[in-house]
C-alpha cells in the first residue's frame, strides 16, 4: 500500500496557555483521492484538526505529514499555496472582485496576469457561473450559494493536489446546499482531489465522504466508511446516525405512500 | 460706512496669497510627517498591548498640552539641537519658524492617525485575516492587501480628524516665526482690528473645510472604487500645494525681513522701517508676532534682519543682567554685548518704551499717590494688572523690594485691556507701556519710580549680522533714528489701537512718517 497523503501522528494541541485542549492525541492517514469528512459537535477540535493540516496551527505535540514531508520543516506560506482552502460563506474578500478572489493565490506566487485570467474563467466554467456576468462582481453582489461556488474556484486556482473545506456549505439553504455538495463530489472526482471537509452533518457527510472520522471533545473516538460507522458500538457515533437513519426511514414512508 | 466696504478687508486680502501659501505648506508637512511617522508605529504596536498604551498614552498626554505652548516648546528645543549640531557637525539650522512648526504639528496630528489606524486595522473580521492566511499570503501581504484596504475608511477619518486640528493648530505657528493665518488673528488682536480676526478665522475655516472635503473625495473614492473622485481629491490637494509653492519660487532670498513682536508698537514700527525700505528700493517681508525671546534669537540668526528692541529688556531678559546703571552705561555695555554677537546696534529711535505703574489720575489725586513709594501702604488693599510676561519679569520682583509692594491680587490681561481695565476701577493699577497712548486717552498716570527698580527702556533698532555691513540698508533706516519721540510714539499708538480704516498700522506709520518729515 502506498503511504497516506496526509497523515496525522499523535497530534496534541492546547490552547489558553495549555488550559484548553482542542485535540488530543489523534492519529489519522488520508490516502491520495480519499474525500474524509470529519464529524463532531462544536468545540470537538474538528475545525483545529483541519488547520493543522496546512499549518494555519502549530501542534504542541506529534506530526503532519503532507506528501511524506513533515511539515514543520516545510515553508508554511509555499505549504498553504499548494493547498486548496474554502471557509464557511467563502470567505472572500469584499474590496476584491469575484476574478480578483479566485485569482489571489497564483497572483501570490507571481504568475502573469494574462495566465491568471484565463485561468480564472476556466475556475468560472468549473464552477458553474457565467465568466461576463461574474467576473467583474464584487462579493456583496452575490447570492450565498454564488459566493461559495467563488469560494471552491479560488481554492482550486492553483491546481492544488488537497482541499481543506470548513463546513463549506454550512450557511447555505438546503437545495442549494445539496445541488454545491454533489458538484463538489464530482470535481472531487474529475479532478482526482484528495478533501478533508469538515461539517457538523452527518447527512451530508454519508452523502459525500468515501471515509467519516467522528471526533469528540478533541479524540477521535471512530473513523470508517458510512457502512463501517453504522456498525459501531459506541453511543455517540449511533446518536450521530440515529438522525440521518430516521429521516432515511421517515422520507422512504412518505415518498411511498405518495406515490402510491 | 457699510462693513464690506471697509478698506481692511482689500488689505487683509493683499496678504492672503502669502499667510494662506504658508499655512497650507507647513499644515500639509506636518501632516504628511504625523502620516510617515503614525501609521508604521500603528502597525507596529496593534498585537503588542504594551506598546499601544505607552504610544496612545504618549499621543494623548500631547494633546493635552495647549497647542500654543506645544509650538513655543519646540523653538528652544531646536534651537540647543541647533547649536549642539553646530559644535558637533559644523551643520546649523534655522530653529525659527518653519521647522519648530512642522514638528510640534506633526506630534499634534498623530493622535487620531495612531487612534484610528490601530482600531481600523484591529476590527477587521478574523475570518478574512483567516482566508488570508489559508489563500497562503505573508504577513506582510496580509497587511497590504487585506487588512489596509479594509481599514482605510477608519483610517481615512482619522486622518481627517488630523488635518482639521492641525489647519486650526497651524494659526498659533505665527508667534515662533511661522506666517500662518494667525498673523491675521494676532495682528488684529494687538491692534483691535476685528476684520483682520475674523478673516483669519474665516480663511482658516475654509482651508480645514476644504482639505476635509478633498480627503472625503479620495475616501469615498477608493472606497466605492471610483478612480474619478480619487484622482480629484488627489489632485486637489497637489493643485493646493503647488499654488502654494508658486510664490515662494518667485520670493528671492535678498528681502529684508522686518521683524514685530506681538504689540502694537511693535506692528506700527515694523510697516514704518519696511514702508522706509521699499521707498530706498529694497524688497521687505515681514514677521509679525513673534514673542519677546524669540525674536532676538531670530536676528542673531540670520532669520529676521531688522526689528525694534527696549534696552532693558535685552538686558534683563536676554543678558540675565541684574545691576541698575544709568541710561547712557547701560545702552553702551549693551552696545559691547550685542557685538561680541556680531549684532549690531544702529542706534535709538528717541524714546522709551519702559514698564510703569499705571493708575487713573483722578484716584491717584484723591489717595496722594505720586510715585511706586506712595503705593506701598496701600497696595495690601489693591489688585494689580499685568501683561502675560510682566509678572515674571525681573522688573517685577525688582519693583516688590525696593518698595515692599505686596498687592492683594495679581491678575494676567491682554495688554489693550488692562487700559479699559483700570480706567474702569476693575482693578486698582496696571504694569503699563510709557509710550502707550491709552494712557493718555483714559486720563491715567504713569508713577514716578524714584529708587530706579525699573531699568531704562530705550527703543533701539537692531541689525542682524549679515546685514551689518549693508550701506543702503543702514541709510534708509538712519533717518528715522532719534526722530521718534514720547508724545509721537504715544499718539502713533493711540492711532493705531483704534478700530477703523485709517488705524492699520500702515496708515499709522505713513501718518508718523509727515509727521516727522
Amino acid at each position: 500500500m502506498s503511504s497516506p497523503l496526509i497523515r496525522f501522528s499523535r497530534i496534541t494541541k492546547r490552547f489558553d496557555d495549555g488550559r484548553v485542549t482542542a485535540v488530543e492525541d489523534v492519529s489519522l492517514d488520508i490516502t491520495a483521492g480519499e474525500f474524509l469528512a470529519v464529524v463532531g459537535g462544536s468545540g470537538s477540535g474538528k475545525t483545529t484538526l483541519l488547520r493543522l493540516a496546512n499549518r494555519l496551527i502549530v501542534p504542541d505535540g506529534g506530526d503532519v505529514h503532507v506528501a511524506g514531508e513533515n511539515i514543520s520543516n516545510v515553508d508554511p506560506i509555499a505549504l498553504r499555496r499548494s493547498i486548496g482552502y474554502v471557509v464557511q460563506s467563502g470567505g472572500l474578500f469584499p474590496h476584491m472582485t469575484v476574478a480578483d478572489n479566485i485569482g489571489i493565490t497564483p497572483k501570490l506566487m507571481g504568475t502573469p496576469a494574462s495566465e491568471t485570467a484565463a485561468r480564472v474563467d476556466e475556475l468560472l466554467d468549473l464552477v458553474q457561473l457565467d465568466r461576463k456576468a461574474h467576473r467583474d462582481r464584487y462579493p456583496h453582489e452575490l447570492s450565498g450559494g454564488q459566493r461559495q461556488r467563488v469560494g471552491v474556484a479560488r481554492a482550486l486556482a492553483a491546481r492544488p493536489e488537497i482541499v481543506l473545506m470548513d463546513e463549506p456549505f454550512g450557511a447555505l439553504d438546503p437545495l442549494i446546499r445539496d445541488a454545491l455538495g454533489d458538484e463538489y463530489l464530482a470535481l472531487h472526482r474529475k479532478l482526482n482531489l484528495t478533501t478533508i471537509m469538515i461539517t457538523h452533518d452527518m447527512t451530508e457527510a454519508i452523502l459525500l465522504a468515501d471515509r467519516i472520522a467522528v471526533m469528540k471533545a478533541g479524540r477521535l473516538i471512530a473513523e470508517g466508511s458510512p457502512a463501517e460507522l453504522s456498525t459501531s458500538k459506541d453511543p455517540y457515533v449511533n446518536e450521530l446516525l440515529g438522525t440521518p437513519r430516521r429521516q432515511a426511514e421517515r422520507l422512504k414512508h412518505l415518498i411511498t405512500r405518495d406515490g402510491a | 460706512m457699510s462693513l464690506l466696504a471697509d478698506p481692511r478687508w482689500s488689505e487683509a486680502l493683499g496678504h492672503l496669497p502669502d499667510y494662506l501659501g504658508s499655512h497650507v505648506r507647513v499644515s500639509l508637512a506636518a501632516l504628511a510627517l504625523g502620516l510617515i511617522v503614525s501609521l508604521p508605529l500603528a502597525i507596529f504596536a496593534r498585537h503588542r498591548p504594551i506598546w499601544r498604551s505607552v504610544l496612545l498614552g504618549i499621543a494623548s498626554i500631547v494633546q493635552t498640552v495647549p497647542g500654543l505652548a506645544l509650538l513655543a516648546l519646540f523653538y528652544p528645543l531646536l534651537l540647543a539641537l541647533a547649536a549642539l549640531s553646530l559644535s558637533w557637525f559644523g551643520v546649523s539650522f534655522s530653529a525659527f519658524g518653519f521647522l519648530p512648526a512642522v514638528l510640534a504639528l506633526a506630534l499634534y496630528s498623530m493622535l487620531p492617525v495612531l487612534r484610528n489606524t490601530i482600531t481600523g486595522l484591529n476590527g477587521v473580521d478574523p475570518a478574512l485575516l483567516e482566508a488570508a492566511d489559508g489563500v497562503g499570503m505573508t504577513p506582510r501581504q496580509r497587511l497590504i492587501m487585506v487588512e489596509l484596504p479594509l481599514a482605510l475608511p477608519v483610517i481615512m477619518a482619522g486622518i481627517r480628524t488630523s488635518a482639521v486640528w492641525v489647519i486650526g493648530t497651524a494659526t498659533l505657528s505665527t508667534p515662533i516665526g511661522q506666517t500662518s493665518l494667525g498673523n491675521y488673528i494676532f495682528a488684529g488682536l494687538q491692534t483691535q482690528n476685528w476684520v483682520l480676526v475674523i478673516f483669519g478665522c474665516i480663511a482658516a475655516a475654509v482651508l480645514a473645510l476644504a482639505v476635509d472635503q478633498l480627503l472625503a473625495l479620495i475616501e469615498t473614492g477608493i472606497r466605492l472604487r471610483s478612480r474619478l473622485r480619487a484622482l480629484i481629491g488627489v489632485f486637489g490637494i497637489a493643485a493646493l500645494v503647488i499654488a502654494t509653492l508658486a510664490p515662494s519660487f518667485a520670493r528671492s532670498d535678498t528681502r529684508v525681513v522686518v521683524g514685530a513682536k506681538t504689540f502694537t508698537e511693535q506692528y506700527v514700527l515694523a510697516a514704518l522701517m519696511s514702508q522706509r525700505l521699499q521707498a530706498a528700493g529694497l524688497a521687505t517681508a515681514t514677521r509679525q508676532g513673534l514673542g519677546s525671546s524669540v525674536i532676538y534669537d531670530a536676528l542673531a540668526a540670520g532669520d529676521v534682519d531688522v526689528y525694534v528692541d527696549y534696552s532693558g529688556t535685552l538686558w534683563a531678559n536676554q543678558f540675565h543682567r541684574s545691576e541698575i546703571l544709568s541710561r547712557e552705561q547701560l545702552l553702551a555695555e549693551l552696545k559691547a554685548t550685542l557685538a561680541k554677537a556680531n549684532v549690531t546696534l544702529l542706534g535709538e529711535l528717541g524714546f522709551a518704551n519702559a514698564y510703569a505703574l499705571v493708575m487713573p489720575r483722578a484716584k491717584a489725586q484723591a489717595l496722594g499717590i505720586k510715585t511706586a513709594a506712595d503705593l506701598a501702604a496701600r497696595s495690601g488693599s489693591m489688585t494689580i494688572a499685568g501683561d502675560y510676561e510682566f509678572f515674571s519679569r525681573p522688573e517685577w520682583a525688582g519693583l516688590q523690594k525696593a518698595y515692599s509692594l505686596s498687592f492683594k491680587a495679581q491678575r494676567v490681561m491682554q495688554p489693550d485691556f488692562m487700559y479699559a481695565a483700570v480706567a474702569s476701577g476693575e482693578v486698582d493699577v496696571i504694569a503699563g507701556y510709557t509710550s502707550d497712548g491709552l494712557i493718555a486717552k483714559y486720563d491715567l498716570v504713569v508713577l514716578d519710580d524714584p529708587r530706579h527698580a525699573i531699568p531704562p527702556y530705550d527703543a533701539i533698532m537692531l541689525l542682524s549680522p549679515k546685514r551689518a555691513g549693508d550701506e543702503k540698508l543702514r541709510g534708509a533706516l538712519q533717518p528715522l533714528l532719534g526722530k521718534i519721540d514720547l508724545p509721537l510714539m504715544r499718539e502713533a499708538n493711540l492711532r493705531a489701537a483704534g478700530n477703523d480704516a485709517t488705524s492699520s498700522p500702515e496708515s499709522v506709520a505713513q501718518w508718523m512718517w509727515e509727521k516727522m518729515k
